[in-house]
């Protein structure tokens, strides 16, 4: 119940933080360069040629490109004499997936909690829907998406849905557990001020239950853009990632490194719109013994 | 001799209070049986007993935060439900239980927040409580903040804001050290010789509830009853001489003996009868 302010570790400085992202960048570069030297393709650059020691299969031009080369295609072009470039095509897409992915995020979200608040005011809610709510997760959403599409037609309406659809269970699930977590005494000291139940949900439960409701939104912040990534194909949605990441794969036998560039704007994302969620999170739960855990 | 201050009326009735648990294994549970008691307006009252004699129950039986299996509470002249609705009872518990996400101004102004009074009111009542218990300039602060004795004066001060007939506290003390809670032990005096509220403390500590009361109800255990209520004679206001007086030492000789005389069965079932307790607390 009682933490003390000094139990909190003194923060890392801004610039050593970033540091320690830029030291981890290296070293994955250099662990993906490195496999490739000893046992990848051969290297010719400035008429000289490296001929690695080793053959690993999996380890070559096709499936793993050499970082510069993708980097060199994502400054490039992102088609022939198109005056943008991959990297900024690519961007503009994943705002416009982000989009349809924050518009299912929110969704989601106000789901999940709805639900969560009807099951915890009603065992018999809770009984007859849980089930159901549990089921609807096991069904794989590849099965899911063309009946979303075939019901709300080939539109942006149909991918909101699908990352409505992912979001909303970690929310509700979270929810419950959390505005199930004040102390009985908080409880009853709502009931000796003889407040209703829709007092004691806004003053207390709902903010007791805030650390579990962002715990959730952090997962669904990428889950959903993962739905909204799968669900632009079956939507045939084409100003989005997703229908990028489906071009780029009939291309990858001859450019790999697009794929690649696509990957890396998705992964991008996910950590951008996770970010924001826990940038948000930090400033609502300011005050909070945990608000610095993470 | 006695009180400064001239009891007057009845502000709570008990008669034939009991309290029965149904528990998980299908049996019931006698927590208290046969409470007769009444307590006059300003009057500061200890209940004292054996862990699982049905202090705390009978604690919560007249805050209406349970309902007796035979019996009536009647509060200020209406039945305890009522008193309720009509905000006469301030609660608090062993831990203070106040709001990690609110402030301590904001936690004290809670209780007025469920009501229509204006804003400015609001915070001028606040800031009373808060001179009361003498937090004024913590009031910024996050209750992680404060010492376990200041997040409970807090958690008095927002007990106190709606300005309730009653103060029922259930153990206020019983997790601070001896220090803090003598400290407290007068703190609360004063708060309760300058508001005149009628308190009900349970307690397990006779020192405690010597120096504190007007009356100390001991109660036994296995089902909880009165055993007896040794009025306390001391004069006030109560400070250190009071606890090296000779007339305390009696006194808490008494108590003790009351105690002792009641104690019976106490052990007996004693684990069930804290489990329904503790079902009730959620329930």
């Amino acid at each position: 119940m009682q933490r003390s302010p000094e139990a909190a570790a003194p923060r890392r400085g801004l610039l050593g933080r970033a540091g320690i992202y830029l030291l981890f960048l290296l070293g994955l570069f250099l662990l993906w360069e490195g496999l490739k030297f000893i046992g990848g393709d051969p290297w010719r650059y400035f008429g000289l040629e490296w001929r690695p020691p080793l053959k690993i299969t999996t380890v070559n031009d096709q499936s793993l490109p050499h970082v510069w080369d993708i980097v060199e295609t994502m400054i490039g072009p992102y088609r022939r004499n198109a005056d943008q470039s991959l990297f900024v095509y690519l961007v503009l897409k994943a705002l416009y997936t982000w989009r349809e992915a924050a518009i299912g995020f929110v969704l989601g979200g106000l789901l999940g909690v709805s639900l969560a608040a009807a099951f915890v005011h009603s065992q018999l809610l809770e009984r007859a829907f849980v089930p159901y709510v549990v089921a609807s997760q096991t069904i794989p959403i590849v099965a899911l998406a063309p009946m979303i599409v075939f019901f709300f037609g080939n539109n942006v309406m149909s991918v909101v849905i699908i990352a409505t659809y992912l979001t909303f269970f970690p929310v509700t699930i979270a929810m419950i557990r959390g505005l199930r977590s004040p102390d009985p005494r908080a409880l009853e000291l709502m009931r000796s001020y003889a407040a209703s139940r829709r007092t004691i949900l806004w003053k207390l439960r709902l903010p007791a239950s805030l650390p579990y409701l962002f715990t959730a939104l952090k997962i669904t912040a990428t889950a959903s853009i993962v739905g909204a990534i799968i669900g632009e194909g079956p939507g045939a949605i084409q100003n989005g990632l997703g229908w990028s990441i489906i071009e780029f794969n009939q291309q990858y036998v001859t450019n790999p490194s697009k794929l690649w560039g696509a990957i890396f704007v998705a992964s991008l994302l996910g950590v951008s719109f996770y970010a924001l969620v826990r940038l948000v999170e930090l400033r609502v739960l300011r005050g909070r013994p945990e608000a610095s855990a993470g | 001799m006695s009180d400064a201050r001239m009891p007057d009326a009845s502000v709570v009735r008990l008669s034939g209070l009991a309290k029965t648990f149904a528990l998980p294994s299908g049996e019931t549970m006698t927590a208290v049986s046969g409470i007769d008691l009444e307590l006059r307006r300003g009057e500061f009252v200890s209940l004292i007993g054996p862990s699982g004699c049905g202090k705390s129950t009978l604690l919560r039986l007249i805050g209406d935060l349970t309902h007796p299996s035979a019996g009536v509470v009647t509060v200020n002249d209406k039945p305890a439900h009522q008193a309720r609705i009509d905000r006469d009872y301030g609660m608090v518990f062993q831990a203070p239980v106040l709001f990690e996400w609110r402030t301590i101004e904001e936690n004290v102004r809670l209780p007025l927040e469920l009501t229509t009074w204006e804003r400015g009111a609001r915070e001028a009542r606040v800031r009373e409580m808060l001179e009361l218990v003498e937090l004024t300039e913590f009031a910024r602060h996050h209750p992680y903040q404060l010492s376990g004795g200041m997040q409970q004066r807090v958690a008095i001060a927002r007990a106190l804001t709606f300005s309730p007939s009653i103060l029922l506290m259930d153990e206020p003390f019983g997790a601070l050290d001896e220090m803090t809670r003598e400290r407290m032990n007068s703190e609360v005096l004063r708060i309760w010789e300058q508001t005149g509220i009628t308190v009900v403390f349970v307690t397990h500590s006779i020192p405690e509830a010597v120096f504190l009361s007007s009356r100390v109800v001991v109660m036994s255990a296995r089902p909880g009853r009165i055993t007896r209520v040794v009025e306390i004679d001391l004069p006030r206001p109560r400070g250190v001489e009071t606890r090296e007086s000779r007339r305390y030492f009696e006194m808490v000789t008494e108590v003790r003996e009351a105690l002792r005389g009641g104690e019976g069965r106490a052990d007996e079932g004693l684990a069930s009868l804290e489990r329904a307790e503790g079902e009730g607390l959620t329930g």
